[in-house]
């Protein structure tokens, strides 16, 4: 779409470019502060015990080791949603949990001397079944919560009942009641993994260095667990976070105790073992639902017991339950619900904040149930969403558990015209039916959908600084995990400025030099920071031009400026370099905040066709589209790679290659390394395309919203509809691996 | 070499002598020599177990993984590292790091230097290779935000830039 947009919509070199592929980039690994320690967990091989004894002498006593700590030495707080996590415990929940902590001088050194700290463990009977932890007689993972069940929290939408579900059930031609379950625990996974870096700069000063996607909400989170000590987090460049660097506290917690008790900065950064063993999951989710619709496609009413395994911890788990009954009502749209959720803890590693946040992972379960009352009414796909996802003047509650109703653009047009190059139409031969059939192989498309209000969660503020010498620095908490926000911001900024991009940059991610901002979560940053740092850039050119009013003799609605001239509207010679109007001795500073808003939704559908070979078993995946209206697109090489995003950091894949394999006999993970848990190469991509389009969003000045974070989520169902189609066979358990679908097929037991 | 006493290292056209037992540990990988002792922190270590690819640089011209490659058995060996591939004297960034820019390949960074690493190794013996031989050269190369497609765009981009003498 055509704009008159100078930066807006225009590819530019990414401000950290440079730094990227020059391997100047500093990542957290990267940073070596003088006199720094490393510190090292002690990983409990058992999946839950108590802890008898500890005795840490020997390896206090090895040289190079500043302190070992253990659950006595920690203070008596808890972090987690509801709190209920402590830095270290008197027992151990899953295999990698913390005994205890040490700091030394190198890594080696910690290492060795970790082996001599000498554990007694009483071990306890485990659970890792979401329904058997439930059930009576079962052994519990904490005290406070009684079958393992973790209580829902009153302010946030826990369960969605709307409506009269029976009258709905009544009003269907069809109901299909089935379970559905999306419970392989995939790992996200960035490249780098989770590290950070504390010092105290006075008792009440705790400095945090990590790489992480928002450090606004790691002080928010942080500053609670820290008993309310002033906290300054500044983020490195992220390698990857996908949700999981947003804010763990776990991580962050051995380092602020470690350099407590040294008085020296400590650096924790995890192995890879670390990363897969101990470090934030994706929640598992299994539905037990029941759904009504009509032959046109209508739902008439949608119930279901929805259960949430969030392992050992749930660093988020309500917040991702509120979230996904919110986006599932803007994909169904549907006047009766009766769902309800239940949080269950279980023996295996935390769950944590993960792209697709709740949604994804309802979605993947309960979908493939409407999926079968879609066949039994004989409605394709395509039609059944177009008729039920959310249009302005549609309600719902949101994760608060109050009411929105929508504002924004029809994405009919995004389904039309990713549905066109697909080839839906004349790919689609009816549900169970294959596309094409060559011998023993058989192809099958499907789709899925996303959408999701909290484009607008949460609150965010900003200002823009204008210098004498016609400069710009936009000064807000974000960092650069790979969205590469900090561009896009600029990019903002410059647009109403009329500047060159290259004179307008930004503060680093510190939370001490800039305003409050929430986080870079949900696909908020284009519309939440975006509308806070275009206001204080509208207000810092408001305070300019009435400062060069006067020079110029003219009214301040009367000038303009670019390129760091302020001129007369028509009379471009009467003009005046930004110090003629703010003197070299002052900074113009406007002010932005952006206040929460749900009315607003991005919106994704992926179409995906796989080819199923039928005597090997293999889900090949063949062609993805991508299908979207972001309203305005701001970056486009940015945008195109946030979705081609899809297929990594437990998205799309987890239907195909992903997960981790959980050995119930010993509660390990049997495939935690690079080679066994299995990741799309290059070797092995679909074709791949992005149908973008810009239909102009009411969200701020360019109309615009973010969907990077959703781009993993409609995948996992699209695969289960393309794979059933291509094999007449529906399996229910994610990932499609080679044994179960020649177990589908009948080939193998 | 039982009783050899120093390595001979030859990093970014830099030589270097390290000690063995004082600057370099028999265990010592060269992924570690190369960011803990030399200071070149743009090599990066992500699995530390030869899976990623992130840590490859260049070993007389071999894409290696510097995680698994002890630094004892790099005795009289040359090193490029992704510093090492501007031009020291202008600052002139390698096609391939201009290419990477200029197609945005990249989302949070951390495979990069990985990746240029393996493609300019590819590249050096086979200067025009099919869009199957970049894949399989780079399949070894994690990249978990998906900046697959981006990259092989860039990678094209740069041989046609090459071929045309840009």
């Amino acid at each position: 779409m055509a704009s008159n947009y100078r930066h807006i919509g225009k590819d530019t070199p990414r401000k950290d470019a440079r730094d990227i592929v020059t391997g100047r980039a500093q990542y957290i690994d990267d940073v070596r502060l003088p006199k720094m320690l490393f510190g090292r967990a002690l990983r409990s091989p058992f999946p839950h015990a108590n802890i008898k004894s500890i005795d840490i002498s020997r390896a206090a006593a090895f040289p190079g080791v500043h302190a070992v700590l253990t659950y006595k030495d920690v203070p008596d707080s808890e972090w987690g949603i509801p709190n209920h996590m402590r830095i270290l415990d008197k027992k151990v929940r899953f295999v990698g949990d913390a005994v205890a902590l040490l700091a030394a001088e190198s890594y080696d050194i910690a290492d060795e001397a970790l082996e001599l700290i000498d554990v007694e463990y009483e071990p306890l009977q485990t659970c890792f079944d979401v329904e058997d932890a439930t059930a009576p007689g079962q052994p519990q993972l904490y005290d406070q919560y009684p079958n393992n069940i973790i209580p829902q929290i009153a302010k946030l939408l826990q369960n969605v009942v709307r409506g009269d579900v029976e009258k709905g059930f009544n009003e269907a031609d069809v109901i299909i009641e089935g379970t559905g379950s999306y419970e392989c625990f995939p790992n996200p996974l960035p490249p780098e993994p989770p590290g950070v870096i504390a010092y105290w700069e006075n008792p009440d000063k705790l400095v945090i260095y990590t790489a992480t996607q928002s450090v606004g909400l790691n002080k928010y989170l942080g500053q609670p667990f820290f008993g309310m000590v002033d906290m300054q987090v500044i983020s490195t460049q992220c390698g990857g976070s996908y949700g999981t660097k947003n804010a763990n506290l776990t991580p962050i917690g051995y380092a602020a105790v470690l350099s407590r008790a040294t008085g020296r900065p400590v650096k924790v950064y995890y192995s890879k073992e670390e990363h897969f063993a101990a470090y934030s999951l994706r929640i598992a989710s299994r539905i037990h639902a029941r759904v009504g619709i009509k032959k046109d496609g209508t739902v008439t009413a949608v119930a279901g017991d929805w259960l949430v395994n969030t392992g050992s911890g749930s660093e988020a788990a309500p917040h991702e339950i509120a979230v996904g009954c919110g986006e599932l009502q803007l994909a169904l749209r549907c006047p009766n619900w009766d769902l309800h959720s239940t949080l269950v803890c279980t023996n295996r590693a935390p769950s944590g904040i993960v792209r697709g946040y709740g949604g994804q992972e309802l979605e993947s379960s309960i979908l493939p149930i409407m999926g079968m009352a879609m066949e039994k009414a004989d409605v394709n796909p395509v039609d059944f969403f177009k008729r039920n996802f959310v249009r302005a003047g549609d309600g719902y509650y949101w994760r608060n558990g109050r009411w929105y109703v929508y504002r924004g653009i029809d994405f009919s047009k995004a389904i039309d015209e990713g549905a066109r190059a697909f080839g839906w139409h004349d790919k689609w031969h009816g549900w169970g039916k294959p596309t094409a059939v060559e011998g023993q192989k058989r192809r099958g498309v499907g789709l899925g959908i996303h959408c999701n209000a909290d484009v607008g969660e949460d609150h965010s503020e900003a200002m823009v600084k204008l210098t004498p010498d016609g400069r710009a620095l936009v000064m807000a908490a974000v960092s650069n995990a790979g969205q590469d926000q900090r561009s896009s911001l600029c990019k903002m900024a410059a647009e109403v400025l009329n500047l060159p991009l290259d004179r307008v940059n930004m503060t680093p991610p510190d939370t001490d030099i800039n305003p409050f901002e929430f986080a870079l979560v949900g696909s908020r940053g284009t519309y939440t920071v975006g509308s806070a740092v275009i206001q204080a850039a509208e207000e810092a050119r408001r305070i300019l031009l009435e400062l060069a009013a006067p020079v110029l003799n003219a009214e301040p609605d009367e000038l303009d400026t670019e390129d760091g001239w302020i001129f007369v509207v028509g009379e471009p010679e009467r003009r005046i370099l930004w110090r003629k109007a703010t003197g070299i001795v002052r900074t113009v500073i406007g002010h932005g905040r952006f206040e929460e808003d749900f009315t607003l939704s991005n919106f994704l559908m992926t179409f995906v066709e796989v080819e199923v070979d039928t005597a090997t078993g293999q889900v090949k995946l063949m062609n993805v589209v991508n299908s979207t209206d972001c309203g305005q697109i701001i970056s486009p090489a940015v945008l195109e790679g946030q979705l081609h995003g899809a297929l990594g950091s437990a998205g799309l894949d987890t239907a195909i290659l992903e997960g981790n394999m959980l050995d119930t006999d010993t509660g390990r993970m049997l495939n935690s390394n690079l080679i066994d848990y299995k990741w799309r190469t290059f070797k092995d991509l679909p074709l791949f395309t992005n149908v973008i389009l810009e239909t102009p969003m009411p969200s701020h000045r360019f109309h615009a919203v973010g969907v990077g974070e959703i781009a993993t989520s409609p995948g996992p169902s699209a695969v289960l509809m393309a794979v059933y189609n291509a094999i007449g066979r529906r399996i229910m358990d994610y990932p499609f691996t080679p044994d179960k679908v020649l177990n589908a097929l009948g080939k193998i037991d | 070499m039982p009783d050899k006493k120093n390595i001979n290292l030859v990093v970014n056209g830099k030589p270097y002598e390290l000690l063995i037992g004082k600057d370099v540990l028999p265990s010592d990988t060269l992924a570690q020599t190369l960011r803990d002792t030399l200071g070149y922190l743009g090599t990066k270590i992500g699995c530390d177990r030869g899976a990623c690819g992130s840590c490859t640089v260049l070993l007389n011209g071999q894409a290696v993984l510097s995680c698994t490659t002890l630094t004892v058995e790099c005795d009289g060996m040359s090193v490029t590292t992704i510093e090492g591939l501007e031009d020291p004297k202008t600052g002139q960034l390698h096609p391939l790091q201009q290419a990477f820019i200029d197609h945005t390949a990249f989302q949070c960074g951390f495979c990069t230097p990985g990746i240029i690493m393996t493609t300019k190794a590819l590249l050096d013996k086979n200067p025009n290779p099919t869009e199957d031989e970049i894949k399989k050269a780079l399949a070894g190369n994690y990249c978990r935000c998906i900046s697959h497609y981006k990259v092989l765009e860039a990678v094209k981009a740069a041989i046609q830039g090459e071929k045309h003498g840009e």
